[in-house]
């Protein structure tokens, strides 16, 4: 605030609260953005960050405060108003239709027109100007679902700009992009921040924010913490703003030592893969994971780590190899097997493939329990809000409330409810698969404590992270894929570092097999060839 | 390096997107290029101009109520009451002009009123109650045909000067004719490619097809759009009812039977999705020609029951259904 005190915010918002039935979401934020500038809104889960942002673009009403954009009070009654005074709001998912050309996706609602007929030629040569403008060569009349996410962001983007943006809002929108496709985001947001744009950003990747902001807010329980300049708030300084404890839990976990992998083999194994594999899915493997043990799975989006996980809960079914569950052959016929000889999956969807938005946190929680129960024998309730009010705790899941809509919660809570529904069916194999991915600071490492403290227990775990450091701080031993294809399988001592990690998944050369040889790739090429 | 994404998807769609694209389309118009083959293979004077000329002058009416229903089923939705719809308009129509002496300019533009209406009853039910549209549509597939009965439970014959002369109407060129019907449902068909192509309400349909959360977010119209595309349905099938009562020369309360499922048949063969989204009305008037030549074909076959025409539509929606499917796959 100090350093642009004499230029003019585009956008100053005072004061704002807003309330939900029993819950204060905002209390007395203020927040302004000025041109010329990135600026991350930064909390955690249900720290208020969406509701502030819905807030400023209509969604919600205002219950108090004042928001001013450009000189002028503005109050805004949907995103449509909010869009075309000027601020538009670039969601995680886009929210283009996939079934229209890029061109059409870019001016729908605004097509220019000749006695009521669209100029179809005029609207694909504008389209072509603007993505040049944004450094971008897409062939304006492909339908947008047959491009990468990242370009179909990027067309997002170009929508929002043609609305003549002042203020661009980008929600957590790097959640699905790999490295390259963030690297092409970011050259865009600087090109637009040099034009002046002012763009109010949220991720939850702290290294992203560090590399693309000029200054951030802090948003903790519907508060705001402070607002900073982004090279003056060290990495630390700002995990604490937003957590507003001690980064106590993560350092523990850090001075952990790790349990030493050769007790662990000592022990049975709970799972044991010999020449798994499928065709188009990923190629035959050999893995086995023993009690208490954690295995990591490292590699590339889409390089066929939850090819993997599918094969070992019978998602998709091995076309060849052999699966072994305590000793014993099995049949992977479907989920069902699997959850029969106690093998639970969290899946990366939470969303799609796991969790039932319409239903309430404890009826979500009983689903897995009651299905391996068989329904003729319903678990009473009593037993049923014993156990859920039990790991609604232990979990921290936020509101502490039972009957909540499991829609209404946030991205990291709805992970946790996600997780106490298998962790209640007490699982001897738990195969975790992206459980912190888009999940805030605080939650990750409750969810990274959890992991630690029930293979200590004796749960075997198989652990899905794009996040090396995630991985290499929680596995006994790591296997890494790349183009689905198991490469390489090390156990996690001192000697492992991401770099080696990062070393064999960008050449394929660990102790590799054969049959695939390095090769001539650098690691560019490797990020392309994973799209999947 | 970083533009690389965008160009590989690129260079890819460039090359396949056009035949992707109308594919269900082609694939149309060789079913339809081999059944007529094999009509002029198999049959004496299947080959005469006029044989296909008749397959529009007997389908006119369907025609009509396929390009309504292509509207609703772009949007991702359904219109199952478009045959009774046609029914109560034929019932109605000759109610009033027989029974009630009303004049013909009245009748016409009241009962094409009342079906955009009914359309835009149930499109507003659909939309502001958020009801599957199948639900609202069998509301008033019943409504409409109970309605019928309550006119008339016998069939009503048509004879006002005016009905019949349209009916008898023929435009004839170099030995061959077609009716008036076809000229109004070719008219129509053209008007529905317009609207489809070149408007925003036709662009806004394909939007909400694709994905109606987006479009509300885009800022399109959803609502004004999706009561359209069901006043546009319930608009055409009134229309196809009148040319129906062209054809007929009379309102029966058993007209248009079934004939919804015939409407979503042809939409379907013509490769639009059931999904929403994706589709073109030259498709659905191929998806109608097809229904018409297997009729044809089994007329001139002679020895065979017309249900057979019931027994080749299913088979061919089997199909289409899984053509569509695995193209869609493919396109992911």
């Amino acid at each position: 605030m100090e350093t642009s005190g004499e230029a003019r915010a585009i956008l100053t918002m005072t004061g704002i609260g807003k309330r939900f039935p029993g819950v204060r979401a905002l209390d007395e934020v203020d927040f302004r953005l000025f041109p010329g500038e990135v600026h991350a809104l930064m909390g955690e889960n249900g720290a208020g960050k969406s509701t502030l942002i819905k807030v400023l673009t209509g969604v919600y009403d205002v219950d108090e405060g004042d928001i001013v954009l450009d000189g002028a009070p503005v109050r805004f009654t949907g995103p449509l108003q909010a869009q075309q005074a000027g601020v538009s709001t670039v969601y995680q998912e886009v929210n283009l239709c996939a079934n229209l050309s890029v061109a059409e996706n870019i001016h729908i609602g605004r097509e220019p027109r000749r006695f009521g007929a669209i100029q179809w030629g005029e609207l694909r040569r504008r389209s072509r100007h603007l993505l040049d403008g944004l450094g971008l060569d897409v062939d304006v009349s492909a339908p947008l679902g047959s491009l990468s996410l990242a370009v179909q962001q990027m067309v997002a983007i170009a929508r929002a700009i043609d609305i003549s943006a002042k203020v661009l809002i980008l929600d957590e929108p790097t959640s699905s992009l790999d490295a390259g496709e963030v690297g092409q985001l970011f050259r865009v947001m600087r090109q637009l921040k040099g034009e002046g744009m002012a763009i109010l950003f949220v991720s939850h990747f702290l290294d992203q924010v560090y590399e693309i902001s000029d200054r951030m807010t802090v948003l903790r329980n519907g508060r705001r913490v402070g607002e900073y300049a982004t090279r003056e708030l060290s990495q630390l300084d700002l995990v604490s703003a937003m957590i507003g404890k001690e980064l106590a839990a993560l350092e523990e976990l850090e001075e952990q030592p790790r349990r030493s992998l050769a007790a662990l083999e000592r022990d049975r194994p709970v799972v044991e893969a010999a020449g798994l594999g499928r065709n188009g899915a990923v190629a035959p493997f050999s893995l086995t994971i023993h009690r208490g043990e954690v295995v990591g799975l490292a590699g590339l989006l889409g390089s066929g780590r939850t090819e993997v996980a599918r094969l070992l809960f019978g998602a998709d079914r091995a076309d060849a190899g052999a699966l072994k569950v305590d000793g014993e052959p099995v049949n992977m016929r479907g989920p069902r097997t699997a959850m029969a000889r106690d093998i639970a999956f969290c899946s990366e969807n939470r969303r799609t493939e796991g969790l039932v938005a319409e239903l309430t946190v404890r009826e979500n929680i009983i689903l897995a329990l009651q299905a391996a129960r068989g329904w003729s024998r319903p678990l009473p309730r009593r037993r049923q809000d014993e156990l859920v009010d039990r790991y609604v705790k232990a979990l921290r899941i936020v509101p502490a409330n039972p009957e909540a809509l499991v829609g209404q919660l946030s991205g990291g809570n709805q992970q946790k409810v996600l997780l106490a529904r298998w962790l209640i069916t007490e699982p001897r194999l738990l195969i975790l698969d992206e459980p912190t991915r888009g999940i805030d600071v605080g939650a990750k490492a409750e969810i990274q404590r959890l992991v630690v403290t029930l293979s200590d227990g004796g749960m075997a775990v198989l652990f899905i992270s794009a996040e090396l450091e995630e991985v290499l701080r929680l596995s006994h031993k790591i296997a890494v894929l790349r183009d689905r294809r198991m490469v390489d399988e090390l156990a996690n001592d001192d000697e492992v570092t991401a770099e080696r990690i990062m070393a064999i998944i960008a050449s394929g050369n660990g102790t590799a097999p054969p049959e695939a040889p390095p090769g001539p790739h650098g690691p560019d090429v490797v990020v392309l060839g994973e799209e999947a | 390096m970083t533009a690389v994404p965008g160009t590989v998807a690129n260079g890819r769609s460039r090359v396949l997107r056009p035949q992707q694209k109308y594919l269900p389309i082609f694939a149309t118009l060789a079913l339809l290029v081999l059944m007529y083959s094999a009509g002029v293979l198999r049959y004496d004077g299947f080959s005469d101009t006029q044989v296909v000329l008749n397959v529009f002058v007997d389908n006119a009416f369907l025609l009509v109520v396929a390009v309504g229903m292509t509207f609703v089923i772009l949007t991702g939705g359904i219109d199952l009451s478009v045959g009774s719809v046609v029914a109560l308009t034929t019932m109605l129509s000759a109610s009033l002009l027989e029974e009630r002496g009303w004049s013909p300019y009245l009748v016409l533009p009241l009962v094409l009123l009342l079906g955009a209406l009914l359309g835009f009853g149930m499109g507003c039910i659909i939309h502001y109650f958020e009801i599957q549209p199948f639900i609202v549509t069998l509301a008033g597939m019943f409504l409409a045909r109970g309605l019928c009965y309550t006119i008339s439970t016998s069939s009503i014959t048509i004879s006002d000067p005016f009905w019949t002369s349209i009916a008898q109407q023929r435009f004839r060129f170099g030995g061959f004719f077609i009716s008036a019907s076809v000229v109004v449902a070719l008219v129509v068909v053209a008007i529905g490619i317009y609207v489809l192509g070149y408007t925003r309400l036709g662009r806004n349909t394909y939007a909400i097809g694709g994905n109606p959360q987006s479009a509300l977010l885009m800022g399109l119209p959803v609502a004004r759009t999706r009561i359209a595309v069901y006043t546009i349905s319930g608009f055409c099938s009134a229309l196809g009812g009148v040319l129906l009562s062209f054809y007929m020369l009379s309102g029966n309360s058993g007209h248009g039977l079934g004939l919804e499922l015939d409407a979503i048949a042809a939409v379907v063969i013509g490769g639009t999705l059931l999904t929403g989204g994706s589709g073109y009305l030259v498709g659905t008037v191929l998806g109608v020609l097809v229904l018409g030549l297997i009729q044809t074909i089994i007329t001139f076959q002679g020895d065979l029951s017309s249900w057979w025409t019931k027994i080749v539509i299913g088979v061919l929606l089997f199909v289409f259904i899984v053509l569509q499917r695995a193209v869609t796959r493919r396109q992911r």
